[in-house]
Formats: structure tokens, C-alpha cells, sequence
């Protein structure tokens, strides 16, 4: 078996080698294709996750309120709704099935709805790991919080969360890697990141390995860049005195 | 608002015409890929608890390269590669097939490592003094242990793998999805028939966790 790497360089639609890798003239390479999708893969992984913070903060707080069993039942259901469904089966629903109960959303392009489907799902998640962290800090801290005459909202805004947050970064951090992994799930409904474009040029070129080989690195790129910065942002937002200095975290 | 749906198009008929050859091989992926998954991961665990280095690194390149990659990537790689390598075309079902025990060999790998760093020290220490061979101690002390304290987790993962085997979408293969995909096209009803596979999905999978986390609290009794 012989390698191809020039298969990078060639025009997408004369498939000839060109002087340069990236094309000049509005001529695209299959080089140019794959930063384009790589960017479709970071897009959609950026903004699922965006939505995945929001809702799913907000979800896992509300399933730790006292005193209001039906907020907390309400969060349950979210989370096992996202959690007994496969993430395939939710962007199928989100793609096909929601635009034709509400027809506003016809209008909406395919990569919109996939960032709502992926973000959901992914609140689910975080929403669990919201609530675990809340309930790992000790009960006083809470009745601390209502001692000092702070209202529900402002114990959870000014003792609780800024704890809980703090405590769950490295879950987050598997979970905003299982964000970059999931986002290839969206070839099924054609958004052109990366995993679609490995198929669509493995069909055009009969280069799979070469291209599976790039498509694989630039994966493994994104989730070692993900790390990375994760693990900056645990360090500079470590609570003193409450994991030793160097030692690993939870 | 102007909604369609009409579920009369949903008879038994349909379902053991199409979605019932899906489910067999949904449910025959899943316990296939578990089982292996599992006897892999368990060999992969030792390589990495071994404390040779010949053995625990290539396991761990392998463990956290398929931990790193897509999983939709890996059956994608499989499909193209396994056919090099042993010079004939397969399915797309069987390439599926070790696609997953390959892939899930990795979480388990993860799983097992914990249940087995869970066990004492003491016990293996046991073993020893009663003149276990290594062989002897893992089979008879360590890896039954181990199993029962991780049986809930194990079986958390089958669920998220029998999840996971609707992503066999890539490589066309017939899965449970798959099915109601074509039972939908054939009446041209395909928004009825995805509300269908996410019901049947959810009521699978959630009946499953209730059983696992009432497995669980038993099991938290006993020990």
C-alpha cells in the first residue's frame, strides 16, 4: 500500500495537484475543505456547549431547591429524557420532527438545530454533574448562607456556586471533550464538519487512510487543546486551602 | 398550528416487518460487544496493573486513543480498514460487530482498572501467603471482587452502548433506528416513526437503569 498525502492538494473539483495546498482563485483544495469543516466541527462543538452551560447550570441548581418537589421532579425528567434517548435519535427529532410541529423553525439551517440538539443533550449532563457538585459541599455552608439572612437566591449566587463550580471542573472537562466527540454525530444530518467530510472525500478520492488519518488528528488535536485549557482554568480558579497545591484534583 | 400525525399507520404488522430484524441485531451488538468488551478490557486492565512496561504502555496508547477518537470515526476507520487487512469484504453488520468489541474494550478496560485498584491490598497479599500462583490469585481473588463491586457501573455502560449501536447509522448497517427509518419512508411517515424510536428507546433504557440502580442497592446490602 502506497501513502497519497498530495491527495490534500488537490482541487476539489478537477481533482489536479495544484502549486500551493491551498487554492488560489476561489479554487478550493481538499486541504481548504478540511480547515472549513474543522471550523464547522469547533462551531458546533463551541456553541452545544454554550447552550449545555446555560441550561444545564440552570437545571442542575433547580434540582437542589429545597422545599419545591415539582422543580425537582421537572429536573429529573429533563435529565433522564436526554439521558434514555441515543444523542442520534435526539438530532433526528430536533431535525425532522420539531420543525413540523413548529413551522417557524423550517426555516432554521441544519446547523442550528443540531447546536440545540447537542446542547441539550449535553445539559443533561452537566445538569447531573451541577447537582453532584452542589450536594458535595457540606449542609452547613447552606444553613450558614440562611443564618446570615441571605435569600434562596442569594445563598446559591454568593456561597453555594461559586463552590460547586469550582468543584466540578474536571467532570466538565470529560464532558466538554465528549461535546467535540459528539458533534460528529451531526454528519447524519449532513452539517459539514469534519466526520462528513471524511466520508464525502473517502467516496471521491478512495484516499480513506490518508484522510481518516488527518480527520483522527485533528480530533485528537481539539480534545488535547481542550485539556489544556481546562486545566488553566482549574488552576487559576482553585479555591486556596482546599486542594493542595500541585496534587490532582477530585 | 397545523400538525399531522397520524399514528394508524403503526400496526404489529409494521413492527415485526421491519423494526424487530433491527432490534435483534441492536440487542445481538450490545451483548456481543459486552461480553468481549469486557474480556478484552479485563486483559487490557491487567496490562496496565501489570507494572511491566512492555505490557501496561501499549494498553494505555490503545486505551486513551479510543477514548480520544469519535466513536462514529472508529466504526468509519473499521469499516475501511479491516477489509485491508484480512483481504475480503465484510458487512457492514460485522464490521459493526468488532468495531464495538474493540471500541467498548476501552471504557471497560477503565471500568475494570478501578474495580480492581478497589480491591485491598491485603487480599492479594492473602492470596500469596496461601501460595496462590498470579494466575490464581487474579481468577480466584481478585477479578470476582472486582466484578461485583463494578456489576452496577458494568451494566451502566451496556446501557450507553446499546445507545451507542444506533451510531452503526454510518456504515448503513440495519440496527434498530435503522428500521424505523425505513418503516417511516415506506408509508411516508418518517416524523411519526422517529417520535416511535425515541418512545422505544426510552422505555428500554430507562427500565433498564431503574433495574441497575435497584441491582445496586442490593448489592450495597449484601456487602
Amino acid at each position: 500500500m502506497s501513502w497519497d498525502w498530495q491527495v490534500f492538494c488537490q482541487d476539489t473539483i478537477t481533482q489536479e495537484v495544484g502549486q500551493s495546498c491551498f487554492g488560489q482563485n476561489g479554487e478550493i483544495t481538499y486541504l481548504d475543505w478540511m480547515l472549513s469543516a474543522w471550523g464547522w466541527t469547533v462551531s458546533v462543538s463551541l456553541l452545544s456547549l454554550l447552550i449545555a452551560l446555560v441550561v444545564g447550570a440552570l437545571i442542575g441548581t433547580l434540582r437542589t431547591l429545597p422545599d419545591s418537589p415539582w422543580i425537582v421532579r421537572l429536573g429529573n425528567a429533563w435529565v433522564e429524557f436526554f439521558r434514555n434517548i441515543p444523542l442520534l435519535v435526539h438530532i433526528f427529532l430536533w431535525y425532522h420532527v420539531i420543525p413540523t410541529i413548529f413551522p417557524v423553525m423550517k426555516s432554521l439551517p441544519g446547523f442550528t438545530l443540531v447546536i440545540f440538539a447537542l446542547g441539550f443533550f449535553t445539559s443533561a449532563r452537566i445538569a447531573e454533574q451541577v447537582r453532584s457538585g452542589i450536594q458535595a459541599l457540606p449542609r452547613g455552608q447552606r444553613y450558614a448562607g440562611m443564618a446570615l439572612g441571605f435569600t434562596t437566591f442569594q445563598y446559591y449566587r454568593y456561597v453555594l456556586l461559586p463552590m460547586a463550580f469550582r468543584i466540578i471542573i474536571p467532570p466538565l472537562t470529560s464532558e466538554t471533550m465528549n461535546v467535540f466527540k459528539n458533534s460528529s454525530v451531526a454528519f447524519a444530518v449532513s452539517v459539514a464538519e469534519l466526520t462528513m467530510f471524511a466520508m464525502q472525500v473517502q467516496e471521491e478520492t478512495s484516499r480513506g487512510i490518508e484522510v481518516y488519518l488527518a480527520v483522527t488528528a485533528l480530533y485528537v488535536v481539539s480534545a488535547l487543546a481542550i485539556n489544556r485549557i481546562m486545566a488553566f482554568i482549574e488552576k487559576r480558579s482553585r479555591v486556596p486551602g482546599m486542594i493542595a497545591a500541585g496534587g490532582g484534583g477530585h | 398550528m397545523h400538525l399531522n400525525i397520524d399514528w394508524s399507520f403503526f400496526t404489529w404488522d409494521l413492527f415485526t416487518n421491519f423494526v424487530l430484524k433491527g432490534l435483534y441485531f441492536s440487542l445481538f451488538l450490545t451483548a456481543v460487544a459486552t461480553i468481549g468488551g469486557i474480556a478484552l478490557g479485563t486483559v487490557l486492565a491487567l496490562m496496565r496493573l501489570s507494572g511491566k512496561k512492555w505490557l501496561d504502555l501499549p494498553a494505555t496508547i490503545y486505551v486513551n486513543g479510543m477514548r480520544s477518537i469519535p466513536l462514529v470515526m472508529v466504526i468509519l476507520w473499521f469499516f475501511l480498514v479491516v477489509p485491508l487487512i484480512i483481504g475480503e469484504p465484510i458487512g457492514a453488520e460485522t464490521s459493526a460487530v468488532i468495531t464495538f468489541v474493540a471500541f467498548e474494550a476501552a471504557y471497560f478496560s477503565e471500568i475494570m482498572r478501578a474495580g480492581i485498584q478497589s480491591i485491598p491490598r491485603g487480599q492479594v497479599f492473602a492470596g500469596q501467603a496461601l501460595g496462590m500462583t498470579y494466575g490464581q490469585n487474579i481468577r480466584l481473588v481478585v477479578l470476582p471482587q472486582a466484578f461485583r463491586n463494578m456489576l452496577p457501573v458494568l451494566l451502566t455502560q451496556t446501557i450507553i452502548l446499546f445507545q451507542d449501536t444506533s451510531l452503526v447509522y454510518a456504515i448503513g448497517a440495519y440496527d434498530m433506528l435503522k428500521g424505523f427509518e425505513i418503516a417511516g419512508k415506506n408509508y411516508f411517515r418518517p416524523i411519526e416513526a422517529y417520535m416511535a424510536a425515541a418512545v422505544v428507546y426510552f422505555v428500554m433504557c430507562y427500565t433498564l437503569s431503574w433495574l441497575v440502580k435497584r441491582l445496586h442497592k442490593k448489592i450495597a446490602i449484601i456487602r
